[in-house]
């Protein structure tokens, strides 16, 4: 079997280097990337399933709860990881983390004035299942400053890693809310690819609203292909 | 219907207690740490430490970048269902670590000696690395400065210019501690890292 990987769509994906987002302007590589054909070594990567996700790890309205539940709003956040053939992706490790509600981290590094909810950590984990669902349950992060330009807000995100089935299908990505009025302000999102952009932005979805609990939205993660080559008889 | 990949979107600056908490001590847990070595006592192949910095345009090190690495065993299997061999008493071939708590902004991975793959390939271990200011993640290949005859017939190396070759060997050293190899990463300047687009 001699598979390849489809190789990254540079009309999804961001340029390295985007000037409105500033730190990119020294940390963005500025010669081109040699591109290599795939062999095992871009074939395989690390697989991790279940054993890493703990009880409460998709509930991050629970899993750092210490004497209540979390303030904001309780959103569930469900979707599908496919690859670029509609394939689910199975089994494949997805870990986020987010802002509370004020829009604060509990980051060390956030010096933000909002305040840390003691009932809320914002990262979790979960793995898809036989269809390529996940599902988790949060609440709706705030939107924050940030230092890239005068009065800048980062708009209401979560951000998800994601590994796929081999090293180079990692993703990590943002998904943003709709009809957040900072995504047309936002340097970050504003930095994708225009024909590109929609895909990170989840879907209200009232099919993923629970009744009497909380909001749904929808987010669906198409992570790169491969091109399978039939054994030869 | 035709699928389109989502876009990538940089990891930004406070990802340490979502992906690497134990390591910058929050309450959870991370899926791996900077030592492959971990509950795996009993490797084959040498064992050595991967020692390096991220370093900006400006030559300064990066204290907010997040490292991964995938390789090969000490007899040059991976450990994923695509590669049928059976890899080594455990060795899971993967690792993680921010470079926010060394005090010199390094990563440094205790591992082993990957060998070569498929004997064609020189041993190597794939580097990805993730910082605020990186809209994409990147992915080069850490090669090693005294495998000199395997690294002359690889054929990925073979495909990066002769003057920017040395942006991906590791240079070997040994101290009390042990054999290390030395990567720094440059994102930018004169001596720029090959980055693959794998
Ligand atoms: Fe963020």
């Amino acid at each position: 079997m001699t598979d390849t990987l489809k190789p990254r769509d540079w009309e999804a994906h961001p340029p390295h280097r985007h000037p409105d987002y500033r730190s990119t302007a020294l940390r963005g590589p500025t010669k081109p990337m040699i591109p290599v054909p795939s062999s095992l070594s871009e074939l395989t990567g690390p697989v991790y399933g279940h054993e890493v996700v703990g009880e409460l790890d998709a509930d991050l309205t629970r899993n750092g709860a210490s004497n209540g539940e979390p303030l904001g709003e309780r959103i569930i956040v469900a979707g599908r990881v496919l690859d670029e053939d509609g394939r689910p992706q199975r089994n494949t490790l997805i870990e986020l983390w987010q802002a509370n509600a004020a829009g604060r981290y509990i980051d060390h590094g956030d010096s933000h004035d909002a305040p840390i909810d003691p009932n809320f950590f914002g990262g979790g984990r979960c793995v898809t299942d036989d269809e390529g669902r996940y599902r988790f349950i949060t609440v709706k992060p705030g939107a924050y400053p940030w230092g890239n330009h005068t009065n800048g807000w980062r708009p209401n995100h979560i951000h998800f890693s994601l590994f796929g089935p081999s090293f180079t299908t990692r993703l990590i990505t943002q998904m943003y809310f709709p009809g957040d009025p900072l995504l047309d302000l936002d340097p970050i999102y504003l930095g994708t690819p225009e024909a590109a952009r929609e895909r990170l932005v989840g879907k209200f979805s009232l099919d993923v609203t629970e009744e009497n609990y909380a909001l749904g939205y929808a987010f669906d993660i198409v992570l790169r292909g491969r091109n399978e080559t039939p054994m030869e008889s | 219907m035709a699928y389109k990949q989502t876009p990538s979107q940089t990891i930004g600056p406070f990802f340490a207690y979502g992906l690497t908490a134990e390591q910058y001590g929050y309450a959870f847990n991370q899926i791996a740490t900077a030592d492959l070595l971990a509950g795996v006592p009993d490797m084959d192949g040498e064992r050595i430490k991967i020692v390096g910095r991220v370093l900006d345009g400006n030559g300064a090190a990066v204290s907010d970048a997040m490292i991964e690495i995938w390789q090969a065993d000490g007899q040059g299997r991976y450990r994923h269902p695509a590669d049928d061999r059976i890899a080594n008493s455990g060795f899971r071939g993967f690792g993680r670590v921010g470079t926010g708590t060394d005090d010199q902004a390094r990563f440094v991975f205790d591992t082993i000696k990957p060998a070569s793959v498929d004997g064609v390939q020189a041993p190597h271990i794939t580097i990805c690395i993730f910082a605020r200011g990186l809209l994409n993640h990147l992915f080069t290949r850490i090669y090693f400065d005294d495998e000199v005859n395997a690294n002359a017939s690889d054929p990925v190396l073979a495909a990066v210019p002769d003057d920017r070759r040395h942006t991906l060997l590791a240079r070997r050293g040994e101290d009390v501690s042990g054999i290390h190899y030395t990567f720094d990463i440059a994102l930018q300047g004169e001596n720029e890292t090959v980055f693959l687009d794998i």
